[in-house]
């Protein structure tokens, strides 16, 4: 046996580390391909009485503050397909009062490595992506009959949108991991701003009246993710602001990173 | 039987639902956030209805703080009437064969376990309803709770909400039973949930429903749970109609219950027979 | 080189008595109290020494393993592992040493142990050739050739720990700290897993630092102790200081009796 120095050796990259974690995870996965199938399947239905709700609503009533049913349709989409990216990626989070009391966070930090990439990686849930797969069948619906004129920049906003509404949800999450550090159990009411923001993200947020607008704007930045970037792809704005709007929202995991450094250091010094 | 055998047989689950209560007080933070959480959501369902009621006023099936009594006593009653809320233990204990163990033992499983469920949900309920109750009060208009509009209705509600707690209840026992028989009880319980959840009014209320889809709903049990107790509360349905929708929860308590117990009779003979 | 001066650390815990009406009482308020689990705890363990770390439950045995595994910060006191400070600079520590705890799995349950060698591989940025020399080296010395190919949910627990032994070793640590190692296994595997650790040692030079309840571990395994109670050290010394005098178990036995903890 050997005991050279490896002090000198490069790095294994963290994108390297975090896709092999993603292989491992799925190839357990595979092992219980049965118990897969069935919550993909659940996953895949979770949101749908959400658009029955919607779908009966409109039957009834023509518009919701000025928006139509496409409108609508199409803001319910993109939320359901930021919060399921969401989840899939950070499930980690979601879950992290489990990782706490089992000890896990224990072996993580045994590790020569970031507890972030460690704790995503190997939670990584790729049942949330039927969910995904549900939304974008709502999205195509929505667009179907919605008389949007399409561009490339209105695509790019749409994935901009997506893309960054993820971060804002796994910024949620990294909030509730982090306050598993103070209450070990984490908070619930995390789930008015994931759970709630799927469901009430539904419609457009000024449907909420100004003050929720507001609160969605500079507290937690989802109109960032979903009105504005509506406004500008539906053509009520032509404010070429909008489109890329949604990448401001990224400044929200700055202060969600400062909790989850705060509550790592309140680990260590009060243990589990 | 006597008085002291009654007592003594209930004995039991009164001490169950106070040690539910009990743990339930533990996780204070739990219960907090619970409280805060539901409050959030009632507000912003009101918000929604509100902002449909202003756009379109006519196409509204109900009065406005008719539907905002409706969400808020649903918020504050959820713990009795969700169907999510079924437990893992008679779940796990069907999936790995231990009831066979109950099943040689000298009770009646369904009974047990249909108290046991009563007794979960109401010592959930009670230990959220208040507080949520009470900030719903005191809200400004439109959003704001209302009392009934007499005493004879509060009594029916009362009465409804005993009914529909025990539609729920039976509803409920009637899948356990019936995953006795299913390769896969969590599929069943996901399909059972997600449809209880649409049917009987938790996304949206059944006078929202369109009116053709709304007759047919009303005929099923699941009409039978929250929508009953919540629309003779707020006032939506009185006199003729409210004692049809009573009358509807009885007939759904006999049906369910027959139901259920036939399975259980059928299910402990196959279980018997296959021995486990 | 490890060495640990004045460490101190304390814990704030809820207490609650049983009862309904207690329970609805300290859901309005909750009494605190404060534990000791190390009270300043000095010592010093030098490259390549076995020691065994005893004490009853509760004494600080895991607070301390977990300080010196960079898990913990301590209130107060010095500790310097090889000149590096434990909590700070987490990552540069522990990519130097290796934990195993007995009662938990470090490796990945439904993929075959090799599966987890190839993650842990990346996890600690071992190069290919140190990687497979270290694997097969273990491999060899722990039997565990068919093993690798199997997931680790259907091992025994002694195949298992044994896994455990070699996945915290791929990356030639200097110091191992070893929390119950034997708990739960039989007997064969309890002397494989002793004397596999013996030869680590041996040849390695590898510093083994071990908690345990089993006194044949330590009589089998280590070169000193150190007995822990209260969060105070109550005896650190030679090994032959407690064995050899009749049954070890009684020996250690009498001596926390003799000590009250």
């Amino acid at each position: 046996m050997n005991k050279e120095k490896q002090n000198c050796q490069h790095k294994t990259s963290a994108v390297k580390l975090y896709f092999h974690y993603i292989s491992v995870k799925i190839r357990c996965m595979m092992q219980y391909k049965k118990s897969f199938i069935l919550t993909s399947l659940g996953q895949f239905l979770s949101s749908f009485n959400a658009f029955v709700g919607i779908f009966f609503l409109f039957r009834r009533f023509h518009s919701i503050a000025g928006y139509t049913y496409s409108d609508v349709l199409f803001c319910y989409s993109i939320v359901v397909m930021e919060f399921s990216l969401a989840e899939c990626v950070a499930r980690g989070f979601d879950s992290f009062s489990r990782i706490v009391r089992q000890g896990t966070f224990d072996r993580i930090m045994t590790r020569p490595r970031n507890e972030i990439l460690q704790v995503l990686g190997d939670n990584f849930e790729p049942t949330r992506l039927s969910k995904m797969l549900q939304a974008i069948v709502i999205f195509g619906y929505g667009i179907s009959r919605s008389g949007t004129d399409w561009d490339f920049i209105k695509v790019i906003t749409v994935i901009l949108t997506v893309i960054c509404g993820t971060a804002v949800f796994c910024g949620i999450f990294l909030i509730n991991a982090s306050l598993c550090f103070f209450t070990m159990e984490g908070l619930e009411v995390i789930n008015i701003f994931t759970d709630g923001a799927r469901e009430y993200g539904q419609y457009p947020i000024d449907v909420y009246g100004k003050r929720m607008t507001r609160f969605c704007t500079f507290v937690i930045p989802y109109t960032l993710v979903q009105l504005y970037p509506l406004q500008f792809i539906t053509g009520r704005s032509d404010n070429i602001l909008f489109a890329f709007l949604p990448v401001a929202a990224l400044l929200f995991l700055l202060p969600c990173y400062a909790l989850w450094r705060f509550g790592v250091r309140k680990y260590k010094s009060a243990g589990s | 039987m006597s008085l002291l055998s009654i007592y003594n047989k209930w004995k039991k689950y009164i001490s169950f639902f106070k040690l539910r209560f009990a743990m339930g007080l533990q996780y204070r933070t739990a219960a907090i956030a619970g409280i805060a959480t539901q409050f959030v959501w009632g507000f912003m369902e009101i918000k929604v209805f509100y902002a449909f009621n202003t756009s379109d006023p006519d196409s509204f099936p109900m009065g406005f703080e008719q539907l905002a009594s409706y969400i808020w006593m649903q918020q504050a009653f959820l713990a009795l009437f969700m169907t999510w809320f079924m437990e893992n233990e008679i779940f796990d204990s069907i999936m790995d064969g231990n009831i066979c163990y109950e099943l040689c033992r000298p009770i009646d499983i369904y009974n047990m376990w249909f108290a046991r469920s009563v007794a979960n949900r109401l010592s959930r309920a009670l230990l959220r309803c208040a507080p949520i109750l009470l900030v719903a009060f005191f809200l400004p208009e439109p959003y704001s709770m209302t009392l009934p509009p007499d005493v004879f209705t509060f009594i029916l509600f009362i009465i409804a909400m005993i009914l529909g707690m025990t539609v729920t209840a039976a509803m409920c026992m009637l899948v356990y039973m019936l995953s006795f028989f299913t390769v896969s009880p969590q599929g069943l319980r996901i399909i059972f949930s997600m449809t209880a959840e649409i049917l009987q009014g938790i996304v949206i209320p059944i006078p929202f429903f369109p009116p053709g889809v709304q007759r047919i709903v009303e005929l099923l049990p699941f009409a039978s749970m929250e929508n009953v107790p919540l629309r003779i509360y707020s006032g939506n349905i009185s006199g003729g109609a409210a004692a049809k929708a009573m009358l509807m929860q009885m007939f759904w308590i006999i049906a369910l219950i027959a139901a259920g117990k036939l399975i259980y009779r059928s299910a402990s003979r196959k279980i018997t027979v296959q021995g486990g | 080189m490890i060495v640990v001066k004045n460490i101190r650390k304390t814990y704030r815990v809820t207490k609650r008595n049983a009862g309904f009406s207690e329970a609805v009482k300290s859901f309005f308020k909750r009494d605190y109290e404060t534990v000791t689990a190390l009270d300043n705890i000095s010592f010093s363990i030098n490259d390549g020494e076995t020691v065994g770390y005893i004490g009853p439950n509760g004494a600080g045995k895991s607070t301390t393993i977990k300080i010196l595994s960079g898990i913990l910060t301590p209130d107060s006191g010095e500790c310097l592992v090889d000149g590096r400070i434990p909590w700070k600079n987490r990552i540069g520590h522990v990519a130097r040493i290796g934990v195993v705890f007995g009662q938990r799995s470090q490796i990945w349950w439904d993929v075959p142990v090799v599966d987890s060698f190839e993650l842990l591989k990346d996890i600690y940025s071992i190069p290919a050739d140190i990687y497979s020399r270290n694997k097969n080296e273990l491999t060899e010395l722990l039997d565990l050739g068919e093993i690798l190919r199997t997931p680790a949910r259907q091992l025994s627990l002694g195949q298992r720990m044994r896994c455990e032994l070699a996945a915290s070793l791929l990356h030639s640590p200097d110091i191992l700290f070893l929390d119950e190692p034997t708990i739960g296994l039989d007997a064969v595997s309890k002397i494989a897993v002793r004397e596999f650790i013996v030869k680590l040692n041996r040849e390695r030079k590898t510093t083994i630092i071990l908690t345990t309840h089993d006194m044949q571990d330590i009589e089998a395994i280590t070169k000193r102790v150190i007995l822990i109670g209260k969060g105070k050290i109550l005896l650190d010394g030679d090994i032959s200081e407690i064995s050899g005098k009749g049954d070890i178990d009684r020996t250690v036995a009498e001596l926390y009796r003799s000590y009250e903890i």
